[in-house]
């Protein structure tokens, strides 16, 4: 018997996953893909909003503004990137001035800490390289940037090394009600659980379907992104917002935290399955960048790619116990959501206490993360590192310098990557410039042979994103 | 930490690495050392197993591996030392280069001179911004042709490729005769980019049909490519609305660029010219840095190892003398770019430096027929060279005689191409 079944491993399953491991229960997290943070978590704007934008008394404010404070803890804790650089929301006309004083306002009233609205003058010291149209901005001095799927990862790592289950490429197709609770058909599984939380994302209607009522509609919502090399990197040092507007946030400019320029998104409507990105679209997100930024080097673009937002016909986030007792849903999360997942899983952990679910805590839960990074290290620590593992002398990725060594501590932590982009998520390798085209080949061959799988069954990333179709009529030389 | 001593270490083991190193160690420079990144010498001369390789050097055609092998079977007897596995992160001032292997640790290299001889990498997908869908079946054609003539492994069966480079004409030819179906080879530009030979060769004795001024315009497939738009493009090369043609295929090859792979240059404060994206060079192939040197695609990208190797041997030796004497000194002249010339390799000339003659590499920015290639300065013109036909795709080269020197007004020099009928 199963205590809770957590439908969907994105930011808000990971996240839930990790709170219920720290008590004395059995929680079992199915996901359908082959990976955790394989869906909108894996492409967003990779923000830790601050928490002015949402109103007042939503469940977005609160969680937005909690969830700010915990994502920082967590990635203290766990060993993720992540930095507090701030936020700019920028006015071009004495409407959007009065917009950015409101939402200033707006932010104090939800509790946002240090906010303040900046002159023109203030904002060009700050910040050279914006637009010189700007009239004033929204300093937001907690919002920060973050690796949305490394949180994702070693939120659910840090569950399993303390007693959680993840089944992968296990995806949920019905949910019965029985006696005791639910019976879950997940992939090959069948789960006897007596709560179940649904955290599935785009489809999370479907999800809420199959065990309560029908609420809600999810409507994918497209954005469309720019990431640029790190010769951009640096051309801003806060995220750059534009004044919200109906259809969202507006186009942003930010760094990642692994160096680059990230520029998005658009706002289209989209089939669930929809992840490609537009002509049209990518037009659109450049033109809307550079109001705020016009020297924006898109030659020095590496990748584009597009993510969807849950979004349903209620203006926030529906989370909480539906009317079938025992289901849970955490749906419609769209942004600020990256941000809000730690203090939402929270929250539903305490709901799930008060319907029933007994939370005694583990003694010597494990809650730290160590992870290796080769190119953060000092010479003398490298040497040091080398001399106890050669693996860590083999430069794997040129562009990123990823070691061999990283990647097969990766494979070996628990949830290991199966997939090239998995072992790209958890040690940065492909995300350069070259975007894997010299260490693709060789991450191939690294998996296959700590995994003990052949080469040509390692996906690109999802099951099915085959690489090799066969072999040469030669044959393969390994 | 390990740390050694230098004349002249030489960062990259490609054709460019190998001729540098035993040139500098015929010119007589004591300890010389390659360090390659991969686990064997050659770069990717290792995967071009087609043959062409050669004629102007050896005047002989040899695959991209023989080619390699008449440099690497000479390093021993030349006394030039080779540590592989060995990945070069980064190049102080003082000419001191970090680098680490499994084998050796971490590595502190003292060097006199320096040879930076990288290559360069395949633009990418993301570089060009394709928009669609991000399914497996879309590789640069150098990474498929890894996949495929190194490995073993073949990478799809309906192939479109992007770009009529070199690497994606061999490839169409190369998937055909591993029983692949190319279906296109589709180019942005209303010329190819690549060598004629290889357009014959490998596209028209295959019947691959060839799209000039065409694009892919979406790229469709859940988890394999299974679908590619192409589109015609008007004069600014925007897609024309109404001429889309769509292909069944698993395979997208991108041939649409190569990038000089110059990032320890520039950590190593080396100056860049936007035109090559490779280091700003001498006659004598030195960088801003006085002894660092840069020879092959890593400071402009070659359409033919033979004369990768020639600028590599001028590299070479002149760190091996560097090592020895220092810096050359004397007057310096600048080669500007004139009418139709992309860029030019050598950017300055230290005129005492010269022996006989300089030669000046440069790519035109169009196609033409019937030009003349102008050296001027001051506004006389110093020097004619007559073509027939010039291509962006073909590098041009000439040969600038010590003897004009003298004439050379106010320290600059600039290489124009104008038409037959409007040379003086």
């Amino acid at each position: 018997m199963v205590d809770v079944v957590v439908v969907g491993g994105g930011i808000c399953g990971c996240s839930l996953l990790y709170e219920l491991s720290r008590y004395k229960l059995r929680a079992v997290l199915a996901e359908k893909e082959n990976d955790v943070s394989a869906g909108t978590t894996k492409a967003n704007s990779a923000i830790v909003h601050a928490g002015y934008d949402p109103h007042p008394g939503t469940k977005m404010a609160r969680y937005n503004v909690e969830g700010n404070a915990l994502v920082k803890e967590l990635c203290g804790k766990l060993d993720v990137p992540y930095k507090q650089i701030g936020s700019l929301v920028l006015a071009f006309d004495g409407q959007q001035d009065a917009l950015v004083r409101e939402l200033c306002a707006r932010g104090e009233q939800n509790g946002v800490p240090g906010l303040r609205v900046l002159t023109a003058q203030e904002v060009r010291e700050l910040e050279p390289n914006v637009s010189d149209k700007v009239t004033s901005a929204l300093l937001a001095p907690t919002a920060g940037i973050v690796s949305p799927w490394e949180l994702a990862i070693a939120l659910a790592e840090t569950a399993v090394k303390n007693g959680a289950e993840v089944l992968l490429d296990s995806e949920v197709t019905s949910i019965e009600k029985t006696d005791g609770g639910f019976r879950v058909t997940a992939g090959s599984h069948v789960l006897e659980t007596r709560f179940v939380v649904n955290a599935a994302g785009i489809w999370s209607d479907r999800v809420n379907d199959m065990a309560a009522p029908h609420r809600f509609t999810v409507t994918a919502n497209k954005g469309e992104y720019y990431l640029l090399d790190k010769s951009q990197g640096t051309l801003v040092n806060h995220v750059i917002f534009q004044c919200p507007s109906k259809v969202g946030k507006g186009v942003l400019v930010s760094p990642t935290v692994h160096g680059n320029l990230i520029v998005g998104p658009n706002a289209e409507d989209a089939e669930k399955d929809d992840h490609g990105t537009t002509g049209e679209g990518l037009a659109f997100v450049k033109k809307m960048a550079q109001l705020s930024v016009p020297d924006i080097g898109f030659r020095d673009s590496i990748r584009n790619f597009a993510g969807l937002r849950a979004n349903t016909e209620i203006d926030d986030f529906l989370v909480g116990e539906t009317e079938q007792k025992g289901f849970f849903n955490i749906a419609g999360i769209k942004s600020p959501g990256l941000t809000s997942a730690p203090a939402i899983a929270r929250d539903v952990v305490r709901m799930l206490g008060e319907a029933g679910l007994p939370l005694e805590e583990k003694e010597g839960f494990l809650d730290e993360r160590h992870v290796v990074r080769f190119k953060h290290l000092s010479h003398e620590e490298r040497a040091a590192a080398i001399a106890k593992n050669p693996l860590y002398g083999r430069i794997v990725c040129r562009c990123e310098t990823i070691t061999e060594g990283e990647i097969v501590d990766a494979l070996h932590r628990p949830l290991p990557p199966r997939s090239i982009d998995g072992v790209k998520r958890r040690c940065g390798s492909g995300m350069g410039r070259c975007q894997g085209g010299f260490c693709g080949p060789r991450v191939q061959q690294i998996i296959a042979r700590e995994l003990g799988v052949p080469q040509e069954q390692v996906m690109m990333d999802r099951a099915g994103t085959a690489i090799i179709t066969g072999e040469t009529k030669g044959g393969c030389t390994r | 930490m390990n740390e050694a001593q230098y004349d002249v270490i030489v960062v990259g083991g490609g054709p460019a690495g190998l001729a540098a190193a035993l040139e500098a160690a015929k010119e007589g420079a004591g300890r010389v050392l390659i360090l390659e990144r991969n686990d064997e010498l050659g770069g990717i001369l290792n995967q071009c197993i087609h043959n062409g390789f050669g004629l102007h050097y050896f005047k002989e055609e040899l695959t991209g591996p023989e080619y390699a092998a008449r440099f690497i079977e000479k390093l021993a007897d030349a006394g030039v030392e080779v540590l592989l596995g060995a990945m070069v992160l980064d190049i102080s001032a003082d000419k001191t280069v970090h680098a680490m292997s499994r084998e050796k640790g971490y590595m502190l290299l003292r060097a006199k001179s320096v040879v930076l001889t990288m290559g360069c990498r395949e633009r990418t997908r993301g570089a060009i911004a394709i928009p669609g869908d991000r399914p497996a079946g879309v590789f640069t054609a150098g990474a498929a042709q890894l996949y495929m003539n190194v490995e073993g492994y073949m990478v799809g069966k309906r192939v479109v490729i992007l770009g009529s480079g070199d690497i994606g004409l061999i490839m169409a030819r190369r998937m055909t005769l591993e029983g692949a179906k190319v279906l296109a080879c589709v180019e942005l530009m209303p010329y190819s980019n690549g060598l004629n030979r290889n357009i014959v060769q490998c596209l028209n004795d295959y019947d691959i049909p060839l799209y000039l001024s065409h694009t892919i315009v979406d790229i469709r497939g859940d988890k394999r490519v299974e679908q590619v738009v192409v589109a015609k493009v008007d004069e600014k090369r925007n897609p024309i609305p109404g001429t889309e043609i769509t292909f069944d295929c698993d395979t997208v090859l991108l041939s649409v660029g190569l990038i000089p792979e110059n990032e320890l240059s520039r950590q190593a404060g080396v100056a860049i010219d936007r035109r090559t994206n490779g280091p700003i060079v001498f006659e004598n192939m030195e960088t801003s840095i006085p002894g660092v040197f840069a020879s092959g695609n890593v400071v402009h990208v070659h359409d033919l190892v033979d004369f990768v190797t020639a600028e590599s041997q001028r590299a070479g030796r002149a760190a091996a003398r560097y090592a020895r004497d220092g810096e050359p000194g004397g007057p310096c002249v600048l080669v500007e770019n004139g009418n139709a010339v992309n860029y030019t390799v050598p950017q300055k000339i230290r005129t005492d430096n010269v022996d006989k003659l300089v030669e000046i590499f440069f790519r035109v920015n169009f196609v033409y027929t019937n030009m003349v290639i102008q050296i001027s300065s001051g506004g006389e013109v110093l020097a004619s060279f007559k073509r027939e036909h010039m291509a962006p795709g073909e590098m041009e080269k000439v040969a600038f005689p010590k003897a004009l020197f003298p004439r050379i007004r106010d320290g600059k020099i600039t290489v124009s191409v104008v038409k037959e009928e409007d040379a003086q």
